[in-house]
């Protein structure tokens, strides 16, 4: 087929509209999320002294962590889906989780610590945490996978490591809930390690089916 | 230059806006673009350049397929030479080549770019033949017998929706195929 038919076929295609990446990435999450949610229902759950520790700032804190990592990572991922964008100039949002961390830790520190530093650290679900973070995570990646593949990443590991980020940012939100390891520096370094997990993971399939 | 990237915004505009004569015309007007493009990639990989064409299609439908995530606040052309850039990567890993594709390839086209006529690809064609009996018919009929929807729908004794979903979904299979292959 010469070039001047084939340009001639995509002309004649010119009415076929598709809708945008943020449209069909949202409709893929919310597919998603039930299946995330169901995860969390079946084998988690939400914590049994949940109305005390909603007097706790470290519990609130815990959600604020998890959504400012989630959110930006939706929008640098869109960001991403097209093909001239750069990573340039969005990537200091993925600082604001980092920060808000930093400023938890700072303000712990400065309390008469209830327990040693090393038992909030390790927590007693650290374990718990890495499985259920990279479990609660997978509809919601292959979902984010989905909605992107609809767009045109220049970078598609990095792309698939965006989609990792907002899916375990979402998880580590439902996780939240059940965990009562409230100190940041248990998050700091569980939640952190199970992000990781997802985000290698997401890379390595966004390497693969994010190419267009 | 400039002023020959503004009128590939216009055209685009109108091509998003449902004007299907600007969308042709701006077809044709980059093409001669990024075949001089895909020729210096080729080049600079040590490879003939008579390869240049396949990748000016994959380039062209990925164009096609991918026009929703063009911002039309954007200028045109570096959204076009991304593609172009990414498709160009692509060619030449999938031949094996340690890939040095200079950012300038198609950026700093010269004007006096002679347009060619137009010339033919084997790699399309021959995906062409892997496709369903009915989008290949519908291709085949739009593409180089240059009918339109309505005269292909009454000649196959399809519905020019049926035409139209076939032609759409033919020319996304073609652009997975070339991808994969």
């Amino acid at each position: 087929m010469d070039t001047d038919q084939l340009i001639r076929s995509l002309a004649a295609d010119n009415a076929h509209r598709a809708p945008r990446v943020g449209a069909v990435l949202t409709m893929a999450l919310l597919v998603a999320a039930p299946l995330s949610i169901l995860i969390f229902a079946t084998f988690f759950g939400v914590r049994a002294d949940l109305m005390s520790a909603m007097r706790n700032p470290f519990f609130d804190m815990k959600f604020a962590v998890t959504l400012s990592l989630a959110i930006p990572a939706i929008i640098i991922s869109l960001h991403l889906s097209r093909p001239e964008a750069l990573l340039r100039g969005w990537g200091w949002l993925l600082l604001l989780p980092v920060g808000l961390l930093a400023v938890a830790i700072g303000g712990e520190a400065m309390m008469a610590p209830a327990m040693p530093m090393t038992m909030r650290l390790m927590g007693k679900n650290s374990r718990v945490c890495l499985v259920a973070i990279p479990a609660m995570s997978l509809p919601l990646l292959a979902g984010a996978l989905f909605g992107l593949r609809h767009g045109a990443p220049s970078r598609p590991a990095l792309a698939g490591a965006l989609a990792g980020l907002v899916s375990a940012g979402l998880a580590a939100t439902l996780y939240a809930s059940h965990c009562t390891d409230d100190s940041p520096l248990f998050v700091v370094t569980w939640y952190t390690l199970a992000t990781a997990i997802v985000t290698a993971i997401g890379a390595l399939a966004g390497s693969k089916v994010l190419r267009y | 230059m400039r002023g020959r990237e503004d009128e590939w915004t216009g055209l685009m505009r109108s091509a998003m806006a449902g004007d299907d004569a600007a969308y042709q015309r701006l077809l044709k007007a980059v093409t001669p673009v990024l075949r001089a493009a895909a020729r210096r990639g080729l080049a600079r990989a040590g490879q003939p350049p008579d390869q240049a064409e396949d990748i000016v299609q994959e380039i062209l439908l990925a164009v096609h397929l991918k026009r929703h995530t063009w911002d039309s606040e954007a200028p045109f052309a570096p959204w076009l030479f991304a593609i172009g850039r990414n498709k160009l990567i692509d060619a030449l890993r999938r031949r094996g080549r340690r890939v040095f594709v200079n950012i300038d390839d198609f950026a700093e086209t010269l004007p006096g770019e002679a347009p060619q006529e137009t010339a033919s690809a084997g790699e399309v064609a021959a995906q062409l033949g892997t496709l369903p009996q009915r989008q290949r018919d519908v291709l085949q009929s739009i593409a180089v017998e240059a009918a339109s929807i309505k005269d292909t729908a009454a000649k196959l004794s399809m519905s020019e929706g049926a035409v139209r979903v076939a032609l759409h979904r033919g020319l996304a299979a073609l652009t997975a195929k070339l991808r994969d292959a």
